[in-house]
């Protein structure tokens, strides 16, 4: 679309009028619905090996916050598409969401979410609650379901700080929308079931951030250790999972410095133990 | 000659719709725009905690309104839309005040000459640059012209007094305290009592800032900022030793009788604003006296 400053005078007023709600996507799905991440046509075949998927994310509450993590790897069928891609993204000031399943479709709906929670604090004139943001991502999820079916399927996974309640809140999805809110943590994509297996054994209640996201650290190593579509962390290119920490303090990314401290401590322990640590029988 | 009944030549239309625009938007209170170290700086007196003059358009854009609310609320969320879109659409760096200011200024102008009542309002568009260079403030007056305002802008209520104080007190790259300071007392009629906290809206576009340079000063954090700009005018000012000594811009000094006072200061604006503080109003703002009860 070129800028609408380019369309004839009448269409700029409808920047102007009959504008809907404070919800973006519905703005954009009147105003230039071509803009939206949503395919008319129909796929003659399912496509869903030969575009690159991304895999594995976890997130975990700890005390007064909550901590996602996710690997770096994109997968294509077997090959390895992207050994450095990031599918944790900032959602707004208290929020992040990370993207499992095909890529392409997820980094946009990353990025109209976030224009979506950030166009509505501005014309509300508040922040939108955590149950809204988690309803509006449902919404989303569920207008891609007739690209799911032909094989372009992405699950989110949200975690936000709500400050109301003064703790961090998970949210999962699967592919027909949501939300399902989760308790203490949970884990999307093809290494999930090896990393939620893990948190399962590492979980501590009232954790604090440093260990949670040794923990979730742990468990994205337990994760790439068994699923081949999951990466471990590549200690010659050094590329580290991607970690965000949300609490009162807001949102902010670990440093490539302070996550590779957190993977060297992992990987030595390894050495001597190497699945990790082990949890206490009784 | 004889005149059919209610003829009105175009210039007499023209001339009215600007008189009457201009009285409603001299109703209000003033509002104050001004470059700071670190950003851009917004300040209204405004008793409404819930009607906002100042608000946030996008990543380094910040808008300041006076006049109409429910007319600049309008063109807020249509600023709002526009800068939304146009980000989403390309990147978020593509999205600039000089767009907006243009957005703004085509639909102010066209609702001038189009409709029977023009809209009562005056806006300023910021945009927060990287350096101070990039800074850029932009007034928008009801008829669609566009100012590029150099450091400083103000506008409603009796805006080319508190222009020509603005003018008087404005150095460039002033800290936030002592920049804050200076709106206030441009704000404040000489010998006139500043307005307290609880009635200022106050935010920034800081550069210094991740993502969102928009952010609103409030509570805890604004008073203590005012603290300070209150101590800087109550001790000698610091300044003054880049100052000639000859004129000390005071608070108790009634500034705007004497705007012709012309310091050979060099933290002058190298520009002048398009406001000269010399040219009365071209109508006098005859509507209500500001008293203060107007939310607006």
């Amino acid at each position: 679309m070129a800028s609408h400053r380019d369309l004839p005078a009448g269409l700029v007023n409808q920047l102007f009028q009959n504008t809907g709600s404070s919800s973006f996507t519905e703005f954009v799905g009147s105003y230039a619905p071509e803009l939206l991440p949503h395919r008319e046509t129909v796929l003659a075949t399912p496509i869903s090996d030969q575009v690159p998927h991304a895999t594995t994310i976890i997130a975990a509450t700890f005390a007064g916050g909550v901590v996602m993590a996710g690997d770096r790897r994109a997968t294509s069928g077997n090959v390895i598409s992207q050994r450095d891609v990031e599918k944790v993204y900032r959602a707004d000031d208290y929020s992040c969401m990370g993207i499992a399943g095909t890529a392409s479709t997820g980094i946009e709906m990353a990025r109209l979410y976030r224009v979506e929670l950030e166009h509505y604090e501005k014309l509300e004139g508040r922040t939108m609650s955590v149950a809204g943001k988690a309803n509006r991502l449902a919404t989303m999820i569920r207008g891609n379901l007739g690209m799911a079916m032909q094989g372009l399927v992405v699950v989110p996974l949200f975690a936000a700080y709500d400050p109301d309640k003064g703790e961090g809140r998970i949210f999962s999805y699967d592919v027909a929308g949501g939300p399902y809110e989760r308790e203490r943590f949970d884990a999307i994509g093809s290494g999930s079931i090896f990393a939620r297996g893990s948190l399962k054994k590492l979980y501590r209640e009232g954790a604090s951030a440093d260990d949670m996201t040794m923990t979730l650290i742990q468990a994205l190593y337990d994760a790439a250790d068994d699923d081949s579509a999951t990466g471990g962390p590549d200690v010659t290119r050094k590329i580290w999972p991607i970690v965000s920490v949300v609490d009162a303090d807001g949102y902010r990314r670990l440093t490539d410095e302070q996550v590779s401290g957190y993977v060297e401590r992992m990987l030595e322990a390894r050495l001597i133990s190497p699945d990790g640590p082990i949890a206490p029988l009784r | 000659m004889s005149m059919p009944f209610g003829y009105a030549s175009p210039e007499q239309i023209m001339r009215d719709k600007a008189d009457y625009a201009r009285k409603g938007i001299a109703r209000g209170r003033s509002v104050v725009v001004l470059q700071y170290e670190d950003g851009i700086l917004f300040v209204a007196p405004n008793p409404s905690r819930a009607l906002h003059k100042i608000s946030e358009i996008y990543d380094r854009i910040g808008f300041a309104a006076v006049g109409r609310y429910n007319e600049f609320e309008e063109l807020r969320l249509g600023g709002i839309r526009y800068a939304d879109i146009n980000g989403y659409t390309y990147d978020r760096s593509d999205v600039t005040g000089r767009g907006l200011a243009n957005l703004y200024a085509s639909n102010l102008g066209r609702i001038f000459t189009e409709s029977i009542k023009s809209l009562e309002v005056e806006v300023v568009v910021a945009e927060v640059g990287d350096t101070p260079d990039g800074d850029a403030i932009y007034r928008l007056t009801f008829d669609g012209s566009v100012f590029d305002e150099h450091g400083f802008a103000a506008m409603g209520g009796q805006a080319e007094a508190v222009a020509a104080r603005l003018k008087e007190r404005y150095r460039e790259s002033m800290a936030l305290g002592e920049a804050l300071g200076v709106a206030l007392a441009a704000l404040t009629e000489p010998g006139g009592e500043r307005p307290p906290v609880g009635q200022l809206e106050v935010a920034v576009l800081d550069r210094n800032r991740e993502h969102r340079k928009f952010l609103r000063l409030t509570g805890g954090r604004l008073e203590r900022l005012l603290g300070r700009s209150a101590e800087q005018e109550g001790a000698p000012e610091k300044p003054s030793a880049e100052q000639p000594s000859a004129e000390q811009p005071s608070a108790e000094q009634p500034s705007a009788e004497q705007p012709s006072a012309e310091q050979p200061k060099e933290q002058a604006s190298p520009t002048p604003p398009p406001t000269g503080p010399d040219t009365p109003p071209p109508t006098g703002p005859d509507g209500d006296v500001d008293d203060g009860s107007s939310p607006l």
